[in-house]
């Protein structure tokens, strides 16, 4: 346990680096659901960083997939689960324009009210989901 | 404003850093994801709160920085995100997401991350996902 404290100040300094690193180099915030979901909507050319953004994300995800797969074990919920969960996932951060990257991380980091108000909505949402669901005895 | 070739290549490796951080930290678990959320739970896995503690840090100094500099690495603009006001539709939003990642464990870049596992569940949670970017109305 003590190991993944490591690993998890490892991991959230590595994505603050990410950040900053297309911040400084293209002025790009790295919020991911809106870097998904401009790919459905703008034109040419704000489209290709978006492109390479998700292409660069996905190399990472195939190398560390081979490397540790233990980081990527088996989601064995009913593939029902991930339909909902994914179109309530898709639908939200879109209204609320940003996800865990872009509020929480970069817009909490930049002190913006908005987005740290979203955090701890979405975030105290799904811990009251999660705790819910364990009191009544489910999964 | 175009971007500049070198630009998409730091983009690319940006993506791949903060990917690493997301694998390495075991947000591209589920499973740990929905332990962390689980406050109050006997197995309670806090280690994520640290995740976000340290890249929020390390981005808000890289963004106080980059605020005073006004340009990137490379001489294009940057201009912050325009502060907006606390809507209605930020707390929806934010309460369906919260929803959503309650249910899986899953927020958007571990999602599209967890493709590189190729199981069903990880297809229909993106491809759900992406059907809620284009149900959701843009601002």
């Amino acid at each position: 346990m003590e190991n993944e404290f490591t690993l998890a100040l490892l991991g959230g300094i590595c994505i603050g680096l990410g950040a900053i690193l297309l911040l400084f180099s293209a002025g790009k915030i790295a919020g991911v659901s809106g870097i998904c979901s401009g790919l459905l909507r703008l034109k040419d050319s704000e489209r290709k960083w978006r492109i390479v953004f998700i292409t660069g994300l996905m190399t990472s995800a195939v190398v560390w997939a081979i490397v540790w797969p233990g980081r990527f074990d088996a989601d064995q919920s009913y593939w029902l689960r991930s339909l909902i969960g994914g179109s309530l996932v898709g639908y939200g951060t879109r209204l609320a324009n940003g996800c865990t990257s872009g509020h929480g991380v970069c817009g909490v980091a930049r002190f913006s009210k908005r987005s740290i108000t979203a955090t701890c909505v979405f975030l105290g949402t799904a811990i009251l989901v999660v705790t819910g669901v364990r009191f009544l005895g489910g999964a | 404003m175009e971007l500049k070739r070198i630009q998409y290549i730091y983009i690319y490796f940006s993506a791949f850093l903060f990917g690493s951080g997301l694998a390495i930290s075991g947000m591209t678990s589920p499973n740990k994801i929905l332990h962390f959320l689980a406050i109050g739970d006997i197995n309670w896995d806090p280690s994520l709160l640290f995740v976000l503690i340290a890249a929020v840090v390390i981005y808000a100094v890289g963004f106080a920085i980059m605020k005073r500099r006004k340009e990137t690495l490379f001489g294009t603009p940057f201009s912050p995100p325009a502060h907006h006001a606390i809507t209605p539709r930020l707390l929806i939003g934010s309460v369906i997401f919260g929803l959503g990642w309650g249910i899986t464990g899953l927020c958007p870049a571990p999602a599209l991350m967890r493709l590189a596992t190729l199981e069903l569940n990880s297809l229909v949670f993106v491809a759900a996902m992406f059907l809620g970017f284009r149900l959701a109305k843009e601002e």
